[in-house]
């Protein structure tokens, strides 16, 4: 343990290196969103601003309002309605595993992982058959399904570490399947939900594929109504900056003030519990 | 100790779940390849059977499809082996017990939280490739260091083009590679390490003889999630670039050409063959994974 605290400061000249490296895209985003249209200019990229202004920041929030809220009405519902899914399908393969779990289960794993290039044209032909395409509806039931992969998988590993001798006892009491789910793990399912959650609310507000096969320009998100304007010849590479930064927002806010459940959320992506 | 009825519980309650799986996915899937055998080209539906034709022609006579595997195997590499580099030599750096950890763990994995079409947007005023008096991003910051050897055309380089685009997929993925390695360093015990320190090994050799080897297994998860999102990268791209074809990638050729060019029979066939190297990549590991847990 001794040489673990024995400081060698000239390990912080890469760590700093690297962490100009990844902050590189937040500064020219804020720096330039900051700008006042005169003093825009692809020359001064990287100077701070004079003053701080809100022109860019203006005019590309009333370019992508529209969006941001069609954004806002989408995550919503895609993420509690996943999230709530997830957790019966945890319980029922971590505690309650029937007859055949052990073969649906990596068959549900699968779904996570496929390239969605491989289900879009059914997928488009069934959201048109059933009325649901190019609306947010159908958005919405696309993130849930495609969904259900992860949130079961983060549900089952953290119902996995509940000891069974907890559910044993109560079910000696009387308690029902549903009745232990709602009395028991429900309560203390918060953690896990908070992961779940904001790891769909991150995936379901960040997903361009889906949104833009699925959805019409008037209920475009915001990824697709953002990479909309950045393809425009019109909108100056300024706005687009302060517009990326909009996008962003949302998700860095949820990423800087619940950083710790959204890690454990990513770690879950990668299988391990 | 289980009744009847608790088994049916059971089985009900994840059954709205299995079923949407069964059809969505797999039932999906069933029904995109049969897309792929037929001849459907334009608006409407057409399941005439062609047999492979449309597999045969991509792998076989398709100058676009060509270019497409070149750009996946070229980002593959270069964005596979880049996140891995960092991620662990960072890891190995923020291992050391270092004041500040903490933040620079937060900021290396910020963009995680980010959209590829953020990164994109913003990657690709960063790597603008205008020269000469128009010069800007980069270009521009290496020419005010003295750096000019550096400048260069990004993701408008002939041929290598492709390997530009990876630079903002790393800076994405890199602080991910990151936290998997430093949770496998978290899991080595340091009594491992103090007792090779007392035969006198060195601080490299601990590394290269005992870490290294037992952080295999991270690298080598690391590795399949890498490889497999870079076989489907699809947003990066097309927010750096748009669609111009020297760029182009399977995922973005299958949406092209079945949303634009109404070539559904083709489009299939490429989400088809994408989900094939995806599969060969991710069933053992799912496989592997599941064995190995069931072991503990």
């Amino acid at each position: 343990m001794t040489t673990k605290h024995r400081a060698r400061y000239w390990l912080y000249i890469p760590l700093v290196f690297m962490a100009i490296f990844y902050l590189i895209p937040m500064y020219v985003m804020l720096v330039t969103g900051f700008k006042g249209f005169e003093e825009v200019s692809l020359k001064t990229m990287w100077q701070l601003p004079t003053g701080l202004r809100l022109d860019n920041f203006r005019e590309a929030f009333d370019k992508l309002a529209p969006s941001l809220w069609n954004s806002l009405n989408m995550v919503f519902p895609a993420a509690i309605i996943s999230s709530i899914l997830g957790s019966l399908n945890g319980y029922v393969l971590a505690k309650w595993k029937f007859r055949g779990a052990d073969v649906i289960f990596p068959l549900i794993l699968f779904g996570m992982f496929i390239p969605y290039q491989a289900i879009m044209i059914p997928l488009v032909e069934f959201m048109r058959t059933i009325n649901l395409y190019g609306g947010l509806p159908g958005l919405v039931l696309a993130h849930v399904i495609y969904g259900i992969p992860i949130t079961t998988l983060t549900f089952r590993n953290y119902y996995a570490t509940i000891p069974t001798e907890l559910l044993e006892a109560s079910k000696i009491d009387g308690a029902g399947m549903m009745g232990i789910y709602w009395h028991i793990l429900l309560p203390i399912s918060i953690p896990a939900f908070v992961v779940v959650l904001i790891w769909q609310f991150t995936s379901a507000w960040n997903d361009f594929l889906f949104a833009v096969i699925l959805t019409s320009p008037s209920n475009w998100p915001i990824t697709v109504a953002l990479n909309n304007m950045a393809g425009s010849q019109i909108i100056a590479w300024n706005v687009q900056m302060a517009g990326s930064f909009l996008a962003a927002l949302p998700t860095l806010l949820v990423y800087v003030l619940l950083g710790r459940y959204f890690v454990r959320g990513l770690m879950a992506g990668a299988l391990k519990g | 100790m289980r009744s009847k009825r608790e088994t049916l519980q059971s089985v009900l309650l994840v059954l709205p779940s299995i079923i949407a799986i069964a059809v969505f996915v797999y039932g999906f899937i069933g029904w995109s390849i049969r897309v792929s055998l037929s001849a459907w080209k334009g608006l409407l539906p057409d399941y005439t059977w062609v047999g492979l034709s449309n597999y045969i022609q991509l792998l076989t006579a398709d100058a676009r499809f060509q270019v497409d595997i070149r750009n996946t195997i070229i980002f593959t590499l270069i964005f596979v082996i880049g996140s891995l580099l960092i991620g662990l030599a960072l890891a190995i750096f923020l291992d050391q017990g270092l004041r500040g950890e903490g933040f620079f763990r937060s900021v290396y994995l910020f963009p995680m939280a980010i959209s590829y079409i953020v990164t994109g947007v913003v990657w690709r005023w960063l790597m603008n490739p205008a020269m000469g008096s128009r010069l800007s991003g980069l270009n521009l910051l290496f020419q005010s260091l003295g750096l000019d050897f550096l400048i260069n055309r990004w993701y408008t380089t002939p041929y290598w083009g492709i390997a530009a685009v990876a630079i903002p997929a790393i800076w994405q993925m890199s602080g991910y590679t990151m936290a998997l390695y430093l949770a496998g360093l978290r899991g080595i015990s340091d009594e491992l390490r103090e007792a090779a320190r007392v035969d006198g090994a060195s601080e490299v050799q601990i590394y290269r003889r005992i870490v290294l080897p037992l952080l295999s297994p991270v690298t080598l998860s690391a590795m399949i999630i890498l490889g497999h999102m870079s076989l489907k990268v699809f947003d990066l791209i097309i927010s750096v670039s748009g669609k111009q074809l020297p760029l182009d990638v399977p995922a973005i050729y299958m949406w092209q050409t079945t949303f634009d060019g109404y070539f559904y029979g083709r489009g299939a066939a490429i989400g088809i063959l994408l989900l094939l190297s995806v599969a060969v990549l991710i069933i053992p590991y799912i496989i592997y994974t599941l064995r190995s847990e069931a072991k503990v």
